[in-house]
């Protein structure tokens, strides 16, 4: 394991949702090789459905110093990482997060835009984000395919994988030039993140208006 | 090499250093993964020479699998659920003849009602067919049972099926230690078939058979299930010698001694279950795990040296003989015949609906308390069953059930997030 990387929960449980096409299940697996390069132990798998192009998907992905042995679905997830955000108000995407855990959305908007303005607030204020994947993936992939760009974000976020490791499991599943550009696009997140994260470490007010301050700028 | 793959993909490796000259598969999920995977490995020539036959059904799957191996090639399929059912005529055709082929079944449950979900309903209708069925508790063991289940066929000229539950293994990218060719090249010998057909020395294969033999081909198909139980305790320990890690075998303990209670389950539950005993060994709680890995044949004699001293002894199963109730449950009793044991029988994890850790541990623990009802369905929404019962009863014609019920339950979901919300 690097040395900056760490889990705040050991196993660490990741739930991502989105919607069919948009590589949501691809984003759990390129997680779990993101830790398995590691040293971690890790699981990925799919909410096993009839998958169809637009349907809401959710994928698991669990990350461990242990062997892990279980098998059920994630219902108490340590992290959400929503690549659709039109499905917040359509589905529990929130049902059983860990108040202590991480909740990283897609979008350009703030909290308060999105109306979750008050259910952050119950987390810590580094555990939060809003970011542009689409955008940062349309600006560098010239596709708003922004899977591996959140899970970037992720990493800048939880620490649980390094940046390096989710680039080389990018580079791993995807081949020439759409593996640099994916990399390119994660790197940005990862860099937009850790820029999120020191200006909310350095505010003293509420969270979700030094989101709303920050994604302005 | 250890690496984070998808299940199926590290099964089609394992298929292919297992030099199969003959794939034929129809696709049908959970399964499809694997059989894609090795028709690119045979496409990009790293699979040859190996001819990969695109069939119309898993009825010709089955039947194009047995004349590869009744030719003396080396037969691999894979199949699920109702693609199963469809070749149930030659299944029992492949055991009957003697065929070492090897078929992955990517456990799902059957219909109606249609459900592409995991259960064990589709090994268990094929239980008494002949075959060797292996079942997996995780990716490794897949990889690993399917080069074993190659060995094992080949040796004693019976068919193979690895049973691996589709979708939470299948489907589930972890890590698993593929080997070298070197390895299975090691452990695999060439195949010698038993039988041939061979237009330089011409014999038939499946000749009809009257009541004067017929009991004794029969019995002789038993006698070979037998043989296979005594060569798989050898097979398993020369495996681990090459592959230098322990798998398969005919059952696995876990935390078995001075357990008062027993659990008895086979497939990617066991993880699920183990973790579940763990946290009730924290407790104090002698809870132990029995995880079948060879169920046909089965091992009635091990299962007893294992269980004989328990006071309880739980079977947990993902499928169930209808009006009767557990089928491992069964056989696990008719292991214990000489010893009185309390024995409950729990039926989970049907099409699919998740076996949860909280599940588990709140079953067993009534089990411990001696509350357990002989035969259990866990967590069975009994609100649901209750309304079409009383619906059929009102009414003479109360409409299709499965219907019936997916609305209930979808209503049952509305109510509670108006309620919740």
């Amino acid at each position: 394991m690097g040395k900056d990387v760490r889990l705040l929960f050991d196993p660490f449980g990741i739930r991502i949702h989105g919607r069919g096409g948009q590589g949501v299940v691809t984003a759990a697996e390129l997680l779990s090789v993101a830790a398995f390069l590691e040293g971690l132990h890790a699981q990925a798998f799919p909410s096993f459905g009839s998958e169809r192009m637009g349907a809401p998907v959710v994928a698991f992905c669990r990350i461990s110093t242990r062997t892990i042995r279980t098998r059920e679905p994630i219902s108490a997830p340590d992290a959400l990482i929503i690549q659709d955000v039109t499905l917040i108000h359509q589905l529990d995407v929130f049902s059983g997060v860990n108040p202590f855990g991480y909740v990283l959305i897609n979008t350009s908007r703030t909290f308060d835009e999105l109306g979750l303005g008050e259910f952050i607030e119950r987390f810590d204020r580094t555990h939060v984000l809003t970011v542009p994947a689409t955008e940062i993936a349309l600006e560098h992939l010239g596709r708003p395919v922004a899977n591996a760009v959140l899970l970037a974000g992720f990493a800048a976020m939880s620490n649980a994988v390094s940046l390096g490791s989710v680039s080389e499991a990018i580079k791993r599943r995807f081949s020439g030039i759409t593996a640099d550009k994916n990399v390119a696009a994660a790197e940005s997140a990862f860099n937009f993140v850790m820029k999120e994260l020191e200006g909310s470490r350095s505010l003293s007010g509420v969270y979700h208006e030094g989101a709303k301050d920050s994604s302005d700028a | 090499m250890l690496e984070q793959i998808e299940g199926s993909r590290a099964v089609a490796k394992a298929v292919a250093l297992c030099r199969p000259e003959v794939v034929c598969a129809y696709p049908i999920s959970p399964q499809t993964h694997i059989v894609e995977a090795l028709g690119v490995l045979v496409k990009t020539g790293e699979l040859s020479p190996c001819e990969f036959i695109n069939v119309e059904s898993e009825f010709a799957a089955m039947s194009v699998a047995i004349g590869a191996s009744a030719t003396g090639g080396r037969a691999y399929t894979a199949t699920a659920s109702q693609g199963l059912l469809f070749m149930i005529e030659a299944i029992y055709n492949a055991a009957g003849l003697g065929l070492p082929i090897v078929m992955t079944l990517a456990n799902r449950a059957i219909g109606a009602p249609i459900n592409i979900w995991n259960d064990h309903s589709d090994a268990m209708a094929v239980r008494d067919s002949g075959w060797i069925q292996l079942f997996a508790e995780t990716n490794q063991d897949a990889v690993d049972l399917h080069i074993q289940a190659f060995r094992l066929a080949e040796e004693i000229s019976m068919p193979v099926m690895v049973c691996m539950d589709g979708f939470i293994l299948t489907h589930a990218v972890e890590e698993v230690d593929t080997p070298s060719q070197g390895q299975v090249d090691a452990f695999l010998p060439k195949f010698v078939p038993r039988q041939v057909l061979d237009v330089d020395d011409p014999v038939s294969i499946g000749a009809m058979v009257g009541p004067e033999a017929f009991s004794e081909v029969r019995y002789l198909a038993h006698a070979k299930q037998l043989q296979a139980k005594e060569k798989i305790p050898g097979i398993s320990r020369e495996f681990e010698l090459i592959f230098g890690h322990p798998a398969g075998g005919l059952v696995n303990g876990y935390r078995l001694e001075n357990a008062d209670t027993v659990v008895v389950a086979m497939g990617s539950l066991l993880g699920t279950i183990k973790d579940a005993v763990d946290d009730l060994a924290e407790e104090g709680k002698k809870v132990g795990v029995l995880g079948i890995t060879t169920f046909r044949p089965f091992p009635l004699e091990e299962v007893y040296a294992y269980l004989s001293e328990a006071r309880r002894v739980v079977t947990i199963e993902k499928a169930f003989a209808v009006g009767m109730g557990g089928i491992l449950a069964t056989d696990v009793a008719t292991s214990l015949n000489r010893v009185r044991i309390d024995q409950y029988s729990v039926i989970a994890g049907l099409g699919g609906r998740a076996i949860t850790k909280a599940s588990v541990r709140s079953l067993l623990e009534d089990a411990i308390d001696d509350r357990l009802e002989p035969l259990t369905f866990l967590d069975l929404d009994h609100e649901l069953v209750e309304r079409e019962i009383t619906r059929m009863r009102e009414s003479k014609r109360s409409g299709p059930t499965a219907e019936n019920l997916i609305r209930d339950a979808q209503l049952k979901k509305f109510s509670r997030t108006q309620r919740d919300g």
